[in-house]
């Protein structure tokens, strides 16, 4: 661990450059190839939903944004930088992945998305405490400052985490699987924050396994299988051809009336 | 009135009664602090594997200074400081499981400290303050380099709070904020080496586990935010450090064991009894 490391100095971002930038990049998982040979480039502002069978490469894909996989060959651009340097990428986990009996309350974890702009040896004061709860009022949680967050149903754990992100004052936020088991009101609710976000021109990346709701309400859809297979408006990307390519048998299409697809997803539905 | 009093000094008559006193509160306050990562981190076996790796170290501190019990501390801290580091390092490589790898490590130690003890003549006695603690063998340098060790311990979970708070809660979010989260692994490790040192006299390598684990686990049943658990873990453990002592004078147990069991005594009231949490409120509420 060299010293320096311990001593932060962020990267600044350059206006000229996107907000995200993959230059064919491979990126090795448990020794083996998780990506390979993806390029594709974000404005600022977008909400991107990235789909594809398990195992396709989206949590690799996530974890290389952030900048704990380096990529094996080929980089990654945030804002003009590598991702090292910087403290406004925000990642949302999976809710199954979180300990949710961790002795935190809801405006602990938020505060903990200061703990970059606070620095070293320093408390929160009062209006670190005032941002987290101007935080939790975008995602309508105000009033749950002081709840364990165990006592929290989906729909407001994942809303927390938003907040989290919005409190890093993250310019990059990665979702994974928000929407999953959460009931349509809850997902509303998801959806309605992520337009709030589009206004403050924060760049959205969600992976998601209903690729309906990937058509409908994202601005652009990534199909990935270990490679970019389509990236685009989900009316170019989901075409039966490149959904074969992506799901083989897992996937039934279904043609609609108007020329659209109503699509469903059999496979198993992630690891909730 | 004057009979607990009475109950109280008495065994306060003498001076290394006094540090024993003192010895197992210290020691039970900053086990039951360093504790409550431990059990959030899911760390029990590290704790209890390290502490018993530090015996090869403290056996040859122990041959090498004759009378003065001087140098095994400083061989005991240097142990531990690299075997937590070993451990850690064994953890990134994938040949074995991480708790398999541990518990190679960690039985392969501590029999070659029994092995190294085993050489002096009479060691038996010996061997056994070393597993079991000799809380009345506490010398006012011992005492000394507890406070200041167990202090350092304190200090720096306290300076860098938020930093171990968001590491053991989410590594990614630390990862994402750019801390060094390495460093914070292995500090983590030395932390609890350091605090296994500190607390050898006192209670021994082999129930130092207990110190560790088992207040934190008390306050962990009784609250929900990070600070009160921590505040009540310690409590836990200095409590039980206090009753240990006078329940080891008046009923004559080894006092290591009966601080064990005063822990052990709490945690399983608060397990039964705790306010929501606890089993027969569960009972009730069903």
């Amino acid at each position: 661990m060299p010293i320096g490391a311990l001593v932060r100095s962020h990267a600044q971002h350059r206006d000229d450059s996107p907000i995200l930038e993959v230059q064919d990049a491979s990126v090795a998982y448990d020794g083996r190839l998780a990506l390979e040979g993806v390029s594709f480039r974000l404005d600022a502002g977008e909400r991107v939903a990235v789909v594809g069978p398990n195992g396709a490469g989206k949590s690799t894909l996530f974890k290389a944004i952030v900048g704990v996989l380096p990529p094996a060959s080929g980089q990654i651009r945030v804002a003009g930088h590598g991702p090292g340097g910087h403290i406004c990428i925000a990642y949302v986990p999976q809710r199954s992945h979180v300990d949710w009996s961790f002795p935190v309350n809801v405006a602990d974890v938020v505060m903990m998305g200061r703990v970059g702009k606070l620095g070293w040896l320093r408390r929160p004061r009062q209006r670190d405490w005032d941002h987290v709860r101007h935080c939790l009022d975008v995602v309508c949680m105000g009033s749950m400052a002081d709840r364990q967050i165990g006592e929290l149903s989906g729909g407001q754990q994942q809303r927390m985490f938003i907040a989290r992100a919005l409190a890093q004052e993250a310019a990059l936020m990665l979702m994974d699987e928000p929407l999953i088991g959460l009931d349509i009101p809850s997902q509303e609710d998801i959806f309605h924050i992520l337009d709030v976000l589009r206004e403050q021109r924060v760049t959205v990346l969600v992976a998601i396994h209903d690729l309906n709701l990937a058509a409908e309400r994202f601005d652009r859809v990534m199909l990935l299988k270990t490679r970019l297979l389509g990236f685009g408006k989900p009316h170019e990307v989901f075409t039966p051809q490149r959904l074969q390519a992506a799901y083989g048998s897992q996937l039934h299409l279904i043609e609609g009336e108007n020329g659209l697809m109503a699509l469903s997803d059999t496979c198993c539905g992630g690891d909730l | 009135m004057d009979g607990l009093v009475e109950v109280i000094v008495g065994p306060l008559a003498y001076p290394f009664m006094v540090r024993g006193l003192l010895a197992l509160v210290m020691v039970g306050g900053v086990c039951a602090v360093v504790g409550t990562y431990v059990v959030l981190r899911g760390m029990a076996f590290f704790g209890s594997a390290l502490a018993h790796a530090i015996l090869p170290g403290v056996a040859v501190g122990y041959l090498v200074s004759g009378s003065t019990r001087g140098p095994i501390f400083w061989w005991g801290l240097a142990t531990a400081i690299l075997t937590a580091v070993g451990i850690g390092a064994v953890g990134k490589s994938a040949k074995v499981k991480e708790d398999t790898a541990i518990g190679i490590l960690f039985a392969g130690m501590f029999a070659l400290g029994i092995a190294i003890i085993s050489t002096v003549e009479g060691y038996a006695g010996d061997l056994a303050h070393f597993l079991f603690g000799n809380v009345l063998g506490v010398s006012a340098g011992d005492l000394w380099l507890a406070a200041i060790f167990g202090g350092l311990v304190l200090l720096t979970i306290v300076a860098l709070f938020k930093e171990f708070l968001v590491f053991s809660f989410d590594p990614l979010l630390a990862e994402t904020l750019r801390l060094p989260t390495g460093f914070l692994h292995y500090l983590m490790l030395i932390l609890i080496a350091v605090t296994t040192v500190v607390s050898l006299q006192a209670v021994g390598v082999a129930l130092m586990v207990a110190l560790l684990v088992t207040p934190a686990a008390t306050a962990y049943l009784l609250t929900r935010r990070l600070p009160a658990m921590m505040a009540i873990s310690a409590l836990v453990g200095a409590v039980s450090g206090v009753l240990g002592f006078y329940i080891s004078y008046y009923v004559e147990v080894a006092s290591g064991a009966a601080v064990v069991l005063v822990c052990t005594a709490i945690f399983l009231l608060t397990l039964l009894f705790a306010p929501r949490r606890g089993l027969v409120w569960e009972r009730l509420r069903r």
